[in-house]
Order: C-alpha cells, then sequence, then structure tokens
C-alpha cells in the first residue's frame, strides 16, 4: 500500500513539476487537509492546488532526502523539523515577517524548533495523556503516578500504547528525566517504572481505547486528547482526559518548504494563508484538533471550541518529543522489547 | 535435441519469471538488508554488518564486549509454543470433523467442504474484530448474558492467552481439515469394518487404522498450520493485548518503532530458517512413505 502511494506520488510530483506558475503541490498526512480551507485558497489565490499523502515523518524525511519531490508544502512533527533542518532539507520562508505570524498565539511563537521563526507555519497540534472513565474510577486522575503506579482499584484495567513512543516519554516526565537520555542508569529507572506497572496493565494497544473505555474493559487508557474528544462524543459515557500536574506530551506539525521547491512564492503565500484565524478554524474543525492561531476559536464549530479536551490548563507544562541520537533510541527499544519479552 | 531443451527452457520462463521476481527478490532483498547498516531514523546505509545477527543472541555491554542476550530467544521459544499448541488444537479439532464429513455421502460433503472454506470469503482481520466483539465485556456473548441476571463481564475473554487459542484455532482449522479430509476420502470404510470384524474397540481402530492411513493428511495439515502460526501477528496483538511480544510483533516492532531495518529483516530470515528446516523435516518424513513430497 505505501509502495503504491509512493509510487502514485511519484507520477503526480513528475507530471505537475512540469508547469511551474499557478500551482501548489502539498504533500500532507493522510486524511489532514480540509477540503473547504483549500477551495478558499483556490478561490482567493487563483493557485491550483494538489495534495499527496504520507503516513509517517519517516516516509517524509526518506522522499526529501531522495530530493526532486516536486512538494512545495510538506507538514512534518516538530522533532522531524528539527532533523530537516539540521539536514539542510526546509528553505528559509522568513516566516517569522510574514503578515500573519502576528495572530500567532505567544506561546507558539519562534518554538523550539524553528526558534529564530525562519522557517515553518504552524498547522496543528495536540497533547498525549491518560483518558479515564471518572465513573468507574471514582475520582479525579491529576497525577501521572496514578497511571504509572495506579491503586488495587484498577489492576487489570490499565491500558497503555502499543509502541514506547509517547509513553516513554510520559514516564521521563513522571520521573523527571531528560527526553533522549543516553544515560543508562535512566533508562532503567524508566524500566523499573514500566515492570512496576504491567501487571495493572490489561493491553498494549493504541487502537481500541475507546471501546475499551466505554464498555469497560479498560478504566484507564493512553489516548490523544481529539481521540478521547471523540470517545465522548460517540458513547455517551464519562470519559475524561486527563492533564496530569507534571504534564503531558506534545506533538506539533508545521507546514514548511522544502529546499528546490518549483513554486514556493505560491507555497509562501499558503504559510501566510493557514495563519489567519477564519482559515486555520476550517482546517480545525475538519480535522478536530487544535491550532496555534490565537483568535481561531470565534469561527471553530462550538463542540470543538468548547472542548475541554483541548483545553490544556496553564499550569500543566506540554513537553514535545525530540528526535532522539540512535544511542537514545536503542536504551529505548531495549526498555520496551524487555518489558515485552 | 537441443532446441527441445531451449524450448522447455522458454516454455516454463513465465513460471521463473513470476517465482523470481514475487518470491526470491523480496526474499534476497530482505537477506540484502539484514547484512546492512542501520540509519537511524528509519531505512538502510550502505556497507556490510554483521551487527543484527549478532544482536539476536548478545548485547553489547559499555565496553563494548558481547554479553548474552536471552530476550530475542524467549520470544522465539514462545512463538513455537504458541504455533506447536495450535497445531495440536487444530488436530485435535480436525480429525473427527474431517473424519465425519468423509463419511458423508457425496452432495454432503461438497456441501460440507463449501462451509469450511466460506470463511476465507471475508478479510482475515476484519473477522479478527468480529472476534473482539464476541470475547469483550459487554460483548456479544457477555450481553445476551446479562439478559439471564449475570454481572456485566462474566464472559470476559478479551485480553487473554485464550483469546489467542481461540483467534488462531479458528483461523487456521480449515488448513488442518482440507489436507485431512483429502486423505481421509480416499479411505476404504470397509477396513474400520473389518478392524471391528477382527474384535477392534472404537479407540483402536482409529489408532491402527484412521491414524495412520491419514498420515499423509495429519503431516501437511500440521505444516500448514504450524507456518502460518508461528508467524502470527494479529490474534496476538488484537486478541491477545499485546502484553507479550511474538516474533511476528517483534519483527513489526523493529520496522515501526525501533527503525532498525536490518535487525527485523534478520528476524524475518530467521522465521524464513524454522519454516524451511519444518518443511525439510517433513520431506524426509515424506520420504518413502508415498506422501506428497512439497508443493501444496
Amino acid at each position: 500500500m505505501k509502495k503504491l502511494l509512493i509510487a502514485l506520488a511519484a507520477t503526480t510530483a513528475m507530471a505537475t513539476a512540469a508547469q511551474a506558475e499557478g500551482e501548489l503541490n502539498i504533500y500532507n498526512w493522510v486524511e489532514y487537509t480540509s477540503p473547504e480551507m483549500i477551495a478558499k485558497f483556490e478561490k482567493e489565490t487563483g493557485i491550483k492546488v494538489t495534495i499527496d499523502t504520507y503516513d509517517t515523518n519517516e516516509t517524509l524525511l526518506a522522499k526529501l532526502k531522495a530530493g526532486g519531490t516536486g512538494y512545495d508544502v510538506v507538514m512534518p512533527s516538530q522533532h522531524f523539523v528539527e532533523i530537516m533542518v539540521k539536514e539542510g532539507l526546509l528553505q528559509d520562508t522568513g516566516v517569522g515577517q510574514m503578515a500573519n505570524y502576528k495572530n500567532l498565539d505567544p506561546r507558539w511563537q519562534k518554538p523550539s524548533w524553528d526558534p529564530e521563526a525562519k522557517y515553518c507555519a504552524p498547522w496543528q497540534w495536540g497533547t498525549a495523556s491518560v483518558a479515564y472513565r471518572k465513573d468507574l474510577y471514582g475520582k479525579e486522575l491529576t497525577s501521572l503516578k496514578e497511571f504509572f503506579e495506579p491503586d488495587e482499584a484498577v489492576k487489570g484495567k490499565v491500558q497503555v500504547f502499543k509502541s514506547p513512543d509517547e509513553v516513554y516519554n510520559m514516564a521521563n516526565i513522571y520521573l523527571g528525566k531528560p527526553f533522549c537520555s543516553e544515560d543508562a542508569e535512566d533508562a532503567k529507572a524508566v524500566q523499573a517504572l514500566f515492570e512496576g506497572q504491567k501487571p495493572f496493565v490489561v493491553t498494549y494497544n493504541s487502537e481500541n481505547q475507546n471501546d475499551n473505555l466505554a464498555n469497560g474493559t479498560s478504566i484507564m487508557a493512553n489516548n490523544w486528547n481529539g481521540f478521547s474528544m471523540r470517545a465522548r462524543m460517540d458513547s455517551k459515557t464519562d470519559i475524561h482526559y486527563a492533564y496530569p500536574k507534571e504534564g503531558v506530551v506534545g506533538w506539533f506539525d508545521s507546514a514548511c518548504v522544502p529546499v528546490g521547491a518549483k513554486n514556493a512564492e505560491n507555497a509562501k503565500k499558503f504559510l501566510d494563508f493557514i495563519m489567519k484565524p477564519e482559515n486555520i478554524a476550517l482546517q480545525s474543525n475538519y480535522a478536530r484538533y487544535s491550532n496555534a492561531i490565537a483568535g481561531s476559536e470565534a469561527f471553530m464549530d462550538k463542540d470543538l471550541a468548547e472542548a475541554d479536551e483541548l483545553k490544556v490548563p496553564e499550569s500543566v507544562p506540554v513537553k514535545f518529543g525530540q528526535a532522539c541520537s540512535p544511542a537514545a533510541q536503542k536504551l529505548i527499544d531495549r526498555v520496551w522489547t524487555k518489558l515485552l519479552q | 535435441m537441443l532446441r527441445s531443451t531451449t524450448s522447455n527452457w522458454f516454455g516454463v520462463a513465465p513460471a521463473w519469471l513470476v517465482i523470481g521476481i514475487f518470491g526470491l527478490l523480496p526474499m534476497f532483498i530482505m537477506l540484502a538488508i539484514s547484512f546492512m547498516v542501520q540509519d537511524p531514523y528509519g531505512g538502510v546505509e550502505w556497507g556490510f554488518s554483521t551487527e543484527a545477527y549478532v544482536q539476536f543472541l548478545f548485547e553489547r555491554d559499555l565496553d563494548d564486549s558481547l554479553i548474552l542476550n536471552t530476550i530475542y530467544v524467549n520470544i522465539v521459544a514462545r512463538s513455537i509454543g504458541l504455533a506447536a499448541m495450535t497445531t495440536i488444537l487444530c488436530l485435535i479439532i480436525g480429525l473427527p470433523v474431517a473424519y465425519f464429513i468423509a463419511r458423508q455421502p457425496e452432495d454432503k460433503r461438497n456441501l460440507y467442504m463449501l462451509l469450511i472454506t466460506i470463511p476465507f470469503w471475508t478479510n482475515l482481520l476484519i473477522r479478527t474484530y468480529a472476534w473482539i466483539l464476541i470475547l469483550t465485556r459487554n460483548g456479544v456473548v457477555d450481553a445476551r448474558l446479562q439478559w439471564f441476571g449475570f454481572e456485566p463481564g462474566t464472559f470476559d475473554l478479551l485480553y487473554t492467552n485464550t483469546a489467542i487459542f481461540i483467534g488462531l484455532v479458528y483461523s487456521y482449522l480449515p488448513f488442518m481439515v482440507l489436507p485431512l479430509y483429502a486423505s481421509l476420502e480416499k479411505m476404504d470404510f470397509r477396513l474400520i469394518e473389518a478392524a471391528s470384524d477382527l474384535y477392534a474397540s472404537k479407540w483402536q481402530a482409529a489408532r491402527h487404522v484412521i491414524i495412520p492411513l491419514a498420515r499423509p493428511g495429519i503431516v501437511a495439515g500440521s505444516l500448514l498450520v504450524f507456518i502460518p502460526s508461528i508467524g502470527a501477528f494479529i490474534a496476538p496483538e488484537l486478541l491477545g493485548g499485546g502484553k507479550r511480544m511474538m516474533l511476528g510483533s517483534l519483527i513489526y516492532f523493529q520496522f515501526a518503532t525501533a527503525r532498525n531495518w536490518p535487525f527485523g529483516a534478520a528476524v524475518s530470515i530467521l522465521l524464513m530458517a524454522f519454516v524451511m528446516i519444518a518443511l525439510l523435516v517433513y520431506a524426509r518424513a515424506a520420504k518413502g512413505q508415498g506422501l506428497p513430497a512439497g508443493g501444496h
């Protein structure tokens, strides 16, 4: 399937690269681009937009490294922005000087992965934490301790993500360890925490958390905020998304322009376009994730604008995943394989 | 003479082409990747390395010395055990089923065979999701039990070992029944009558008449169940809850999360080696017994 997508993407890229003016080729995650917003962009600018999709950051990186993609806008997550800048794959767009940059929530201006606001405009962001059945749990979940070192009451009722990507960082947040540590002692501490949690775990699974919470198979489960919101709306059970005091893990996708983009000027127009509240609100309504533009709430669907899942309390830090060194990644893999051996 | 050899060769060329492109080429790509160097962001870099195979048995200490590491051996042992258990369960269920069908009149036999193959009309993943709905708390069975006043969660088998075996046996049982039926169908049932005429009990007749005659089917069926079970991925993950890795999930993890393609490829090659060994054992057993050697 992936190969097929790549092949399709390659042919489209070749077909469109020949004609320059008036076009924009966007390469984005699957089902992650609002058709309504694109239609508005096309109408306002007269630029014809083509969209191709990928399913992992790694795929995107591999394509950009291979070169000659014909893409003008790509949407990497924060840690891959860092890698791509380091590898010289993204071009300086001067996004910080664009007319609409001032609309960014101050919290998201000059983020750590683009500290001089040279490359990317914000697209969507969200958090990973724990969703729980408040009625069955009987109280509010306020600390990661309740997830990693749970009470006997939830024995066999805790669901954990299937891959270490986010939950390993949650453990780091809880233990006060840095992300991507290359220190074996840090890895041992995380290992011990996971081993202690395992007897309470019903399943390591990143897919069925909403169903399992709804039918009571699990009482607390790793979840993403947008997905948890869907569970609450669909199931009509007492599912809450916790913002534990220690912090939550965040992800942040941005719109960036690769080096060698044929339609770089159009790409810049697009970056400026999505920093306007009424435009990015269309995107949020479609994908149901938060954006970083102040004032966009006014244009968002009411249920989305008011959802607790999307509101991070001021006191709760959001810590974004980083691109780990091979040595650090190896420690993470080893801890996880040992846990499930 | 020469001419006929060439034309023969051209005659089978399409078959070789298909085998080469869809069978051998991917295997050689796998083999090549397993000896390459890991690219930290996924993919491989050119260069030769046996690190992936070393990693299977050893881990490197801080001073780069090798320490024996049993993590992966544990996973292999669990996968083999699971596959063996699945094979035995399929055999225990499959043999009476195949015998029953073989003894039916011809039109009924065809109907039963059709019924056995019906599950293949739907994708395995979808059927496994259906099992989630059956086995889960408040699922199809549990909800019915609640009508009769049972507590919610009385029937809750999801994320247990039992669920894994239900899923695996359900998935692979037809592979056992079909070859068993093929060998039992040809059986002369007068032999059983003869056995009972000679005062053999039913059990003795089964042991000394039916099972030896069904042997080719037993061996073929066991292989057909064992081989896919050892790399099984869907049932252990979806029904078992993924609390323990199997070979299939280990390979997936290496490609999807650990970004260690060479090691993932090396584990796949080792898995393939197990399958080859199983086939060789079969070929040896088949020799001199008149069993169909290979080629299912």
